[in-house]
């Protein structure tokens, strides 16, 4: 093995000067810049801010549901509230919150400088962020002419023909429409530039089968975001075309089709999923090796399961309309197809398994959240063969059980790795570490509250509770459940908030971290804690997935096996 | 009121234990998938009976993996930076191959048996003897009509009990569905699935429920501001009790002399620009037909009870019992409202 520019080379050893500066200087560094590392970390601001929203709204739902026929909000407020938390936490909270993490990470990982485009990745962030402030402005614009809205109440997906001016009158749904329009218009010029970014300016030495795992699952993510969006996007022009321009693609009353709204949005909507969620393996897959000391088990088996689950997630959207009269064999083959994602998907399980197998696992507190992930995941997938066989859906699609199963997934698996990533990667962006015992309270807190809510979520489902209802008959033998489900949201609340604390508190009393508190193996952690604007001094060149590996065991490095 | 069918009993026996949790009966849990008391309910509930269990299985095995794993190789000093790191593995083909083989044959044993319960309830061929009915739904309540029996009732759907599929007597009931404007479903877990009424679009779905008795559901689809409030009432009636039912049902509306003010004030007001009662000039078709109203147990789609008190409490401000309710209150005088009250009251 020769090393040509051995990684130490590239440790930046230049002071970090701090100057005195006028905060206005400050807000309009933030506001002009193009530095990667700055816009991720706006991105992944900006989403907290929308998380504590939605979440508050997701509280307020589960007061009012807590006991039958209760009066605390109205059913037309109850709308607005399932329609803006669903919305809020898929567009304005799980993207831009991904995406950060992705912009803060990739160009580190790979030995850039930044993203391919550095004014594109600006724009990209402001125009989601104004698709967000424009959504929350429907609570004060959405009355329309009409004196009828406020804030959308279609629901997330929104059918057709709710949203035709007829049963929605006003400009709530107008508010909608756009604000994912801007918002998607973000996600793909993002998507492009972490494509181009991956593609082109990675470091000598870094092949693609040398990208650590995150990047391979962001490069991913990234190209199912330009197959899925744009037919979202289209959706909502031909949406506008219809509420103002006298079209009638799924204008029911004047011959259009309800069906294809449905299409249109699932074909977006469930690789939509995923592409939430590959990032979040994305954590897991850097997360879980380090913590076990290990090398990750089948680096290649890895990378195929997730090309594996970009292409077979294309073809699933219909098992979200079992229930619409598609025909037996069009229930047929997307129950087919859905099945059989499972198996790259429990190809992963299984490797991160195989991964712990034999490690010396340090259960810290991104380790915590990260096995949190395996075992809550692991429950998701199976609830999803469980929908997936067509006639069990027929009865769970619709209700309390699907909730609780994409909760589980979009909680469980994704905002718990969110959660770990952040405790792992904070370090690296502020300098300081989070506190440990904070971190603890706040796990043990949402683990327990997670479990009251969603596990129990399940059962009034099948005891037959449609989901979307502000209230329901006291005779159906839900209501205990629903004490239930109720209370663990409190848990999660205060686990949040001592989250949040957390972040402030460190940020000024942590620990000093230093430039690779974990005794990590990936290049970020060989530039100092927060990074230089430049990144490295200069440009790093790698021989192995695990660069610091090679580097802190010269005797025995990857690059002799790889 | 378990399986009555002895097939379905077979199939579950290893799971009684599991499913008598969900069993109780049906008055705690009224609207349970785990009590069917109908074919495509059934064939559901052995389905699921079966993804279950393979389900479990995994996750037993899984998680078992999983739980050892980190209580066998827990670190527990917190040094991060150990002398000695662990042997590092990179992989495994032939393991990783068997980990990816035996996923996709326990998937393709599921599809197939899914492929099979999909057929036998979407492609069941329809019995001669077959009651049609057809179910329009509205925001926020349920139309029915009996093409065959000229009987348009709204939001209790009357429908003659069924022998057990494939004996004989069963006699089904086919269900045409669309809708008057946005999406709906209709679901009664006992009797089965889900299906969705949508505008443009007919669907149909069977039922047959297996014992006399009441089944309770709701739309299971939002559709606007009082989508909870949509309840779905299924009576399962006896030959004979059907036959009479109907035979009430084909009647024109009662002219009770006591109620003729109220019956003048309906029919100068704007009601029935909305309803329909057979036989008079109230020819509605916006809201519910009011033909029979007074032979119904419960008003505004299953909301409240049939009492005179409700009904007059319901036509002062709908939104009283349904905010979100398309009628609009009546501003009735109190006199004009009692008498249209006893009129509705009168409408057996």
């Amino acid at each position: 093995m020769a090393t040509q520019t051995p990684t130490q080379a590239v440790l930046d050893k230049t002071a970090q000067s701090k100057p005195r500066r006028l905060w206005l200087d400050t807000v309009h560094e933030w506001l002009t810049t193009v530095d990667h590392k700055k816009i991720g970390q706006m991105y992944i601001g900006y989403a907290l801010v929308f998380l504590l929203v939605a979440g508050l709204e997701a509280l307020l739902m589960r007061i009012q549901l807590a006991i039958p026929n209760n009066t605390f909000v109205s059913p037309q407020v109850f709308n607005r509230l399932f329609t803006m938390h669903g919305t809020t936490m898929v567009f304005f909270v799980g993207m831009p919150i991904l995406f950060g993490f992705g912009n803060y990470l990739i160009p580190l990982m790979i030995g850039a400088r930044d993203m391919a485009f550095p004014r594109l990745n600006a724009f990209s962030f402001w125009i989601s962020a104004f698709g967000g402030i424009l959504l929350y402005f429907s609570y004060l614009g959405g009355d329309g002419l009409y004196g009828a809205g406020s804030a959308p109440d279609v629901g997330w997906f929104a059918y057709a023909p709710l949203t035709a001016r007829v049963f929605s009158p006003g400009h709530s749904t107008d508010y909608w429409t756009l604000s994912l329009l801007l918002s998607g218009i973000g996600t793909i010029g993002t998507a492009l530039n972490i494509v181009a970014t991956t593609i082109c300016m990675r470091c000598p030495g870094m092949k693609l089968n040398k990208m650590p795992l995150l990047v391979w699952l962001y490069l991913v993510t990234s190209l199912m975001v330009f197959v899925a969006v744009s037919p979202l996007t289209a959706a909502q022009i031909m949406l506008l075309l219809d509420r103002y321009l006298g079209s009638h693609f799924f204008d029911t009353q004047a011959g259009g089709s309800a069906l294809l709204w449905m299409h249109f949005f699932w074909i977006f909507g469930h690789p939509e999923v995923y592409i939430l969620v590959l990032p979040a393996f994305g954590f897991a897959s850097e997360i879980i090796p380090v913590f076990s000391r290990k090398a990750i088990f089948g680096y290649p088996a890895m990378v195929a399961a997730t090309i594996g689950i970009g292409f077979i997630s294309l073809s699933v959207w219909a098992h979200h309309m079992f229930t619409v009269g598609l025909g037996a064999w069009g229930n047929t083959f997307f129950t087919f197809a859905t099945m059989i994602i499972s198996v790259p998907t429990g190809i992963k399980i299984f490797n991160w398994l195989a991964t712990l197998w034999g490690g010396r696992i340090h259960l810290v507190v991104p380790m915590l959240f990260a096995v949190g992930f395996l075992f809550q995941f692991l429950i998701a997938g199976l609830t999803g063969i469980m929908l997936s066989a067509a006639p069990f859906d027929w009865q769970l699609g619709n209700s309390y059980f699907v909730v609780a199963h994409f909760h589980y997934v979009l909680v469980g698996a994704i905002l718990f790795m969110i959660f770990a990533a952040s405790y792992y990667w904070y370090p690296k962006m502020t300098g300081r570490m989070m506190s440990e015992k904070l971190g603890k309270w706040h796990f043990w807190l949402f683990l327990i509250g997670f479990h009251l809510t969603f596990d129990f979520m399940h059962i009034p489902g099948i005891l037959g509770m449609p989901r979307r209802i502000y209230t329901y008959e006291a005779d159906r033998g839900w209501m205990i459940l629903n004490m239930i489900v109720s209370s663990g949201a409190v848990f999660q609340t205060i686990g949040s908030l001592i989250f949040v604390y957390n972040l402030i508190r460190s940020y000024f009393n942590g620990e000093i971290a230093g430039p690779d508190p974990w005794d990590a193996w990936t290049l970020e952690w060989t530039t100092t804690s927060p990074p230089p604007v430049y990144n490295f001094a200069t440009t790093p060149s790698v021989e192995s997935r695990r660069p610091l590996w090679d580097l802190k065991h010269p005797e025995d490095p990857d690059s002799s096996y790889e | 009121m378990s399986a009555t069918s002895p097939i379905y009993i077979s199939a579950s026996q290893g799971w009684s234990s599991l499913a008598a949790l969900f069993q109780q009966a049906p008055s705690s849990a009224p609207t349970s998938i785990f009590s069917p008391a109908g074919t495509p309910a059934h064939s559901a509930f052995t389905l699921s009976m079966l993804v279950l269990s393979i389900t479990l299985a995994i996750f037993l095995v899984v998680a078992g993996l999983l739980l050892y794993v980190l209580l066998r190789y827990r670190h527990r000093s917190s040094a991060m930076l150990s002398v000695q790191e662990p042997a590092q593995i990179y992989g495994s083909n032939q393991i990783e191959l068997s980990w990816t083989v035996i996923p996709a044959l326990i998937a393709v044993v599921l599809f197939l048996a899914t492929a099979r319960v999909i057929f036998s309830t979407e492609s069941a061929p329809k019995p001669v003897n077959a009651l049609d009915v057809t179910v329009i739904g509205h925001q926020f309540w349920w139309e029915y009509r009996y093409p065959k029996l000229g009987v348009v009732t709204a939001n209790e759907l009357h429908v003659p009990v069924s022998g057990p599929s494939g004996a004989g007597q069963s006699i089904p009931t086919y269900l045409t569905m669309s809708s008057a404007d946005t999406d709906h479903s209709f679901w009664v877990p006992r009797l089965a699935g889900k299906t969705d009424l949508i505008p443009n679009k007919v669907n149909t779905m069977w039922i047959d429920p297996q014992a006399p008795g009441l089944y309770l559901g709701q739309c299971a689809q939002y559709c606007g501001t009082q989508h909870a409030k949509m309840l779905l009432r299924v009576y399962a009636d006896t030959p004979a009790e059907f036959a009479a039912w109907i035979a009430r049902q084909q009647k024109p509306a009662a002219e009770d002399q006591t109620a003729a003010e109220g019956r003048a004030v309906f029919q100068h007001n704007a009601c029935i620009n909305c309803h329909t009662v057979a036989g008079t000039v109230a020819t509605g078709r916006f809201g519910p037909d009011l033909t029979h109203v007074a032979s119904r147990d419960t008003i505004a789609s299953g909301a409240v009870p049939n009492t005179a008190a409700n009904i007059r409490a319901f036509v002062n401000n709908p939104a009283y019992f349904k905010p979100g309710a398309l009628m609009p209150p009546m501003h009735l005088n109190d006199h004009d409202l009692d008498a249209v009250t006893t009129y509705l009251t009168t409408l057996k």
